[in-house]
């Protein structure tokens, strides 16, 4: 660990603390309907969106019609884009390679994958998907399922700001507003500052370069619209790569400020919408104490991080890895030089903390713990932060769950800003938390049991192949994308399987968020009491963290146990595999 | 029910043509007249042909060049199928790959420490960049093979080092590409 990795992360979090307020305000004017000075432009788009697709603008939903909208955009929109990816072949447009027909079973886990937010790639982009399937396909979804993410956690700040509400919002006026009036504009000028940076975006065939050393030997070079992409993948927590090795591409991520700017965007939308919370509730302090529980999670998952890949290998000699100011060292298979280990540790925190998945080393090969640690954020449910919009829900849900625990300590019916939390709403936050798990623990089992469709996969073995399936599964489960990507899941189960999980990961979490928004809705209020348990304060924020934490250790400690913590283990005492 | 399901197939269209279409070709458009070089890949021509991008790495095994680190992509700095080794800390193989590359390197270079990003592949396996150690641990190979002296490759390697961005984001670096270039500009 270095003096100056220490101090890139104090510039991050202060970076990332001066946006929280602007943006948190910003989405909530957006999402209140005020005026945004984006006006003059978007309304007349916004109207014409409206329009053209024969949304009633001024109708409210209830929960149901909410998630019915929700549901039916997914799904149509899913399955255009398995019919984009079916038919690149034939369509000839934007298809310079000549790239053949995806397969359905890929085609398939593809689809649900970007539908999902999840992002999970078992292909090689640059030798599959065609720059049509790219554009219109799979950029399309990080837009897409960003906005949904976005649209139910405001359908749940609504839920809990309104009293005796049938209704929590309209999904069509919210989805169009998010589009137009964040992701849109933000993607535009993030874009642009990336092709700065270096990052390519054009519709040329790939380049042939005739080598220096030797010109009759050649370099293929993919490029393609890769900076428009790029954008709304880092914004919208999507993490699909236009390239196979993702951020770690020098195309993707070409400079130590292109990472900087694409660690920030992570965060920037889930962070601000913690103050659009305390703003549309009215108690800012909330807000706040929700965001200070998501930051002491997050400095502890870096900590972690940074000081296991920091760790010379214990069984290398000869080499160099303590450390100087011209070749910082630690832990380097995998990592970029431009990189080195402190912002490729602090890459790995937040793009597992967010449900992102973007990578910018390769996880797999990390150290044991270090590679523990991004595996153990996503099963904490991805609320430090969290995947935008998602984050904050889910975080919510916990939230739901401290009030109630706190309640039952002290023995009175537990209350959250001014509404009762009952037998309905503690059931809808346990159904959220139980599903995850549900999922992850019951396929991974399955595979592991199962040499010729599980095991046969694997890349590494011993107790690191256990966590390369395990990734996969609580990757794709969590929505977020990344993996040990020495599993080859490009096989007819995995993909199957993988795409089931995704869809139950996203859809069988989300319906329950958005009823209980529906049900807290048409709550009265109730003004505070003297036992009232205030939830903006720092006990309430350690009470929060201690949920988040022991929920998750218990759940999945024992998993943990046989595979990153015994691989350290007999690592340490010198066992390879 | 049927009107949500006629509102998502519009909504559905719409949407994607104008963030599935409008939007990237609007950005390849306004790249391409501002930023022309970098849009297209910061690709670098040399006599009027394209030897390669200033941001990948390519091949180079002779002694007379500066080599970039080892790569896991494809073949070899493949630049069709970027990625890393994916071999976990504990699998034999890496172990064994790295333990031999650091071998031979102390056996050519008795008593010299190995910087370790000259025997770990990166993740993209394009790095174009290695540590400065890393480029002066090859200076003594190069400057022989092209009869220089080596305090001149030494100050070549300074002039191409690049800081940390802003003097501190990221990790001092240089580009090997780069310095390759204008090694072949001081001897031919």
């Amino acid at each position: 660990m270095s003096v100056n990795g220490w101090l890139q992360f104090s510039i991050y979090c202060l970076v990332l603390l001066l946006t929280v307020k602007p943006v948190g305000i910003y989405l909530a004017r957006v999402f209140e309907g005020q005026r945004t000075w984006l006006d003059p432009l978007l309304r007349p788009c916004e109207s014409l969106i409206y329009k053209l697709t024969a949304v009633k603008a001024d109708q409210e939903m209830n929960w149901r019609e909410y998630s019915f909208a929700l549901l039916g955009f997914s799904a149509v929109s899913m399955l255009l884009t398995y019919a984009i990816e079916r038919l690149q072949a034939v369509a000839h447009l934007w298809n310079p390679q000549g790239l053949a027909a995806v397969g359905p079973d890929l085609a398939w886990s593809t689809a649900a994958s970007f539908t999902t937010n999840t992002n999970w790639q078992s292909y090689t982009p640059e030798t599959t998907m065609s720059y049509l399937t790219q554009m219109a396909g799979l950029a399309t979804h990080n837009f897409f399922s960003a906005a949904t993410g976005i649209v139910v956690a405001v359908a749940l700040i609504r839920g809990i700001k309104r009293t005796s509400s049938g209704t929590i919002g309209n999904f069509w006026v919210d989805t169009t507003r998010a589009l137009l009036y964040v992701l849109l504009p933000g993607s535009i000028i993030y874009g642009l500052l990336l092709v700065g940076q270096g990052v390519p975006q054009n519709l040329h065939a790939y380049t042939t370069a005739h080598l220096l050393e030797d010109s009759a030997k050649t370099q293929t070079i993919a490029q393609g619209p890769v900076a428009s992409q790029e954008a709304i993948k880092m914004l919208g927590t999507n993490g699909g790569g236009f390239f196979n090795a993702n951020s770690a591409h020098p195309f993707e991520n070409p400079t130590p400020f292109s990472n900087f700017l694409q660690m920030l965007s992570i965060f920037l939308i889930p962070a601000g919408l913690t103050y659009t919370l305390g703003r549309m509730t009215g108690s800012p302090g909330h807000g706040w104490a929700v965001l200070a529980a998501m930051f002491v999670l997050f400095a502890a998952g870096f900590t972690t991080v940074y000081w296991a890949e920091s760790h010379a290998h214990p069984m290398l000699h000869g080499a160099e890895q303590t450390g100087t100011v011209t070749a910082p060292a630690g832990n380097m298979e995998g990592k970029e030089v431009r990189f080195g280990v402190s912002q490729s540790a602090l890459f790995a925190t937040i793009t597992t903390d967010a449900s992102c998945g973007a990578v910018n080393a390769m996880h797999d090969s990390f150290t044991p713990l270090g590679g523990m640690v991004v595996l153990v954020n996503i099963m904490l449910g991805e609320v430090i932060f969290g995947g935008v919009g998602s984050g904050l829900y889910g975080m919510l849900i916990f939230v739901v769950l401290a009030v109630f625990i706190a309640g039952l300590m002290v023995g009175r019916t537990p209350e959250y800003l001014g509404k009762k939390i009952e037998s309905y709403d503690v059931k809808m936050s346990m159904l959220y938390v139980l599903i995850f798990p549900l999922i992850i623990l019951t396929l991974t089992a399955i595979f592991v049991m199962s040499p010729n469709i599980g095991l046969s996969a694997l890349t590494n073995s011993g107790p690191h192949g256990l966590s390369e399936i395990l990734y996969a599964f609580t990757s794709a489960t969590g929505n977020n994308g990344s993996a040990f990507a020495g599993l080859s899941a490009n096989t007819w189960w995995y993909n199957v399987v993988l795409g089931w999980a995704m869809l139950g990961g996203r859809f069988l979490m989300l319906i329950p968020v958005v009823a209980l928004a529906g049900n807290l809705a048409q709550k009265k209020s109730i003004p505070p009491s003297p036992g009232t348990f205030p939830v903006n304060t720092s006990l309430f924020t350690v009470l929060l963290t201690g949920v988040v934490l022991i929920l998750g250790a218990l759940t999945f400690f024992p998993v943990l146990s046989l595979g990153p913590i015994l691989e350290h283990l007999l690592l340490k005492s010198g066992q390879l595999f | 029910m049927h009107s949500i399901w006629k509102t998502s197939i519009r909504f559905t269209i719409l949407t994607t043509v104008l963030l599935g279409v409008v939007y990237p070709l609007l950005m390849t458009a306004i790249a391409g007249a501002l930023l022309p070089h970098k849009a297209g890949g910061s690709l670098i021509v040399k006599d009027g042909q394209v030897i390669g991008s200033e941001l990948l790495a390519q091949s180079f095994s002779s002694d007379r060049y500066f080599a970039p680190r080892p790569s896991a992509a494809g073949n070899g700095y493949d630049a069709t199928a970027s990625g890393g080794s994916n071999l976990a800390q504990s699998n034999l193989k890496l172990v064994q790959r790295v333990q031999g590359d650091i071998d031979k390197l102390r056996a050519e270079n008795p008593g010299k420490p190995v910087p370790i990003d000259m025997v770990t592949t990166s993740g993209s396996g394009l790095d174009p960049d290695i540590t400065p150690d890393n480029a002066y641990f090859q200076a003594p190979r190069v400057s022989k093979a092209r009869g220089l002296s080596e305090a001149t490759v030494r100050a070549l390697i300074h002039d191409q080092t690049l800081g940390r961005q802003w003097g501190v984001l990221g990790e001092a670096r240089v580009n090997v590409m780069s310095l390759n270039l204008s090694l072949d500009k001081l001897s031919k």
